[in-house]
């Protein structure tokens, strides 16, 4: 059974325990550009960035334009002795779907189409929604499972993939490189930097807590027994 | 944990389980807050074995079948590492073998060797395991290059009579151990690493 109760936030809110030891630690007040690492197991805890919230929403703009002409327009063509054959990404997917390989077919399509939309959607929805002073409850759902959606998004693997089976071809036809393929190349660089440019404990430092309803509840509590 | 403190995986805020509820939620961002992730050498495991079987049918049944007015060929991962290697395609060759065939082995080794290295409560070589954990967890996903291959190869050369190209049943089992060693992955507590070392501290003071 999972636990309803919240946990008692610490008075110090510095400390903090690796992620991957669990070495219990004070972080340092950063610079920006910055980063502070565990003394034991050399872990990145936290590096601070400039701007982040502003450069993160430019680039998940401009990553949001061209994943949109990516998956619209042609990624790989050919033509052999006078025919001519192209195919979009999502249209890679559609033909395994019906050789029979159904599982397969969905998982490019997720890995391909599905995570990256989620991974930029959720970024977008987190920069706009972190320029609160205080975000809502809702970027901290978005936060905790943009994590995931990064996982599974593989454009990058995908763009490999590409080029090889690109070159493979080139044996056997003229292959034509679709503009899909260009604007995915771009595309890998401004999700580096997105990831390079966001700082997520900026926004976790600023947000409305999950127990802040219990809190209340608590403090109402209490005033209604001693005025009882 | 020592300190029976509780740290979030998802926003990173430590904070103190109410006095007799044990584990708790974050009162941050509402995940629920384990002190090591639930069951995770188990899972781990379990992953691992399912990946372990699915890897033999993945190498030996074809990913690929060729038809041609000669007639069909099919042809294994392996098949197609050789058939990549010429003058002009040996890198090409070599990324898809690297891909392919020696990262997928190379994970299910090295996360037998994580997970026994916990049971026997080994304190030996932590940083050098530690670090084998994060190259694992960062080169597991590039093993999806193949699947990748196939598939636009596949929806692309779809010129009959004159040439076709069909995905094999192999592609199922081979997209099954990325996948599946990927979970195994993410299911594995790095923090259990450093678990029997922390324990020995505890004797020492």
């Amino acid at each position: 059974m999972y636990s309803r109760v919240y946990n008692q936030p610490l008075a110090d809110t510095s400390l903090v325990g690796c992620p991957h030891c669990d070495l219990l630690q004070r972080l340092p007040e950063l610079a920006p550009g910055g980063s502070a690492r565990c003394p034991r197991c050399n872990e990145e805890l936290w590096r601070r960035r400039e701007d982040a919230l502003n450069r993160t929403l430019a680039l998940t703009i401009a990553a949001t334009v061209l994943f949109l002409v990516a998956n619209s327009v042609p990624m790989l063509g050919l033509t052999i002795v006078g025919r001519a054959a192209s195919t979009t990404v999502i249209g890679g997917a559609a033909h395994l779907w019906q050789d029979g390989q159904r599982i397969v077919a969905g998982l490019v399509l997720l890995t391909a189409v599905i995570a990256p939309a989620l991974q930029i959607g959720f970024m977008f929805a987190i920069a706009l929604g972190a320029h609160r002073e205080r975000p809502r409850r809702w970027v901290g759902v978005l936060l905790r499972h943009h994590p995931t959606t990064r996982l599974w998004s593989m454009i990058e693997v995908m763009m490999l993939g590409v080029l090889v089976a690109l070159i493979k071809i080139a044996d056997y036809a003229t292959v034509i490189p679709g503009m899909a393929l260009f604007v995915l190349g771009v595309l890998i660089f401004l999700l580096a930097g997105i990831q390079a440019n966001f700082d997520p404990k900026e926004v976790w430092d600023r947000i409305e807590w999950a127990d802040t309803g219990s809190r209340r509840e608590r403090a109402e509590n209490r005033l209604a027994e001693t005025q009882g | 944990m020592r300190e029976g403190l509780q740290s979030c995986d998802t926003c990173g805020l430590l904070s103190r389980p109410a006095a007799d509820e044990g584990e708790g939620r974050c009162p941050r961002c509402d995940e629920t807050l384990e002190f090591r992730k639930p069951d995770s050498l188990q899972r781990t495991w379990a992953f691992l074995i399912a990946a372990a079987v699915c890897y033999i049918p993945a190498n030996v049944l074809p990913v690929l079948t060729t038809t041609t007015a000669a007639g069909a060929e099919s042809d294994t991962i392996l098949q197609g590492v050789v058939l990549l290697w010429s003058p002009s395609g040996w890198p090409l060759s070599i990324i898809v073998l690297v891909a392919s065939i020696m990262i997928p082995s190379a994970k299910i080794i090295a996360l037998a060797y994580l997970l026994i290295s916990v049971h026997r409560g080994s304190i030996r070589n932590n940083e050098q395991r530690i670090r084998l954990y994060r190259t694992v967890e960062f080169i597991g996903r590039w093993s999806m290059v193949d699947v990748f291959v196939d598939t636009f190869t596949a929806a692309l050369i779809q010129l009959q009579p004159l040439m076709s190209v069909e995905p094999g049943p192999g592609l199922f089992f081979f997209a099954a151990v990325v996948v599946l060693t990927m979970l195994a992955v993410e299911s594995f507590d790095p923090r259990l690493i450093w678990d029997a070392t922390n324990m020995r501290e505890v004797r020492y003071d």
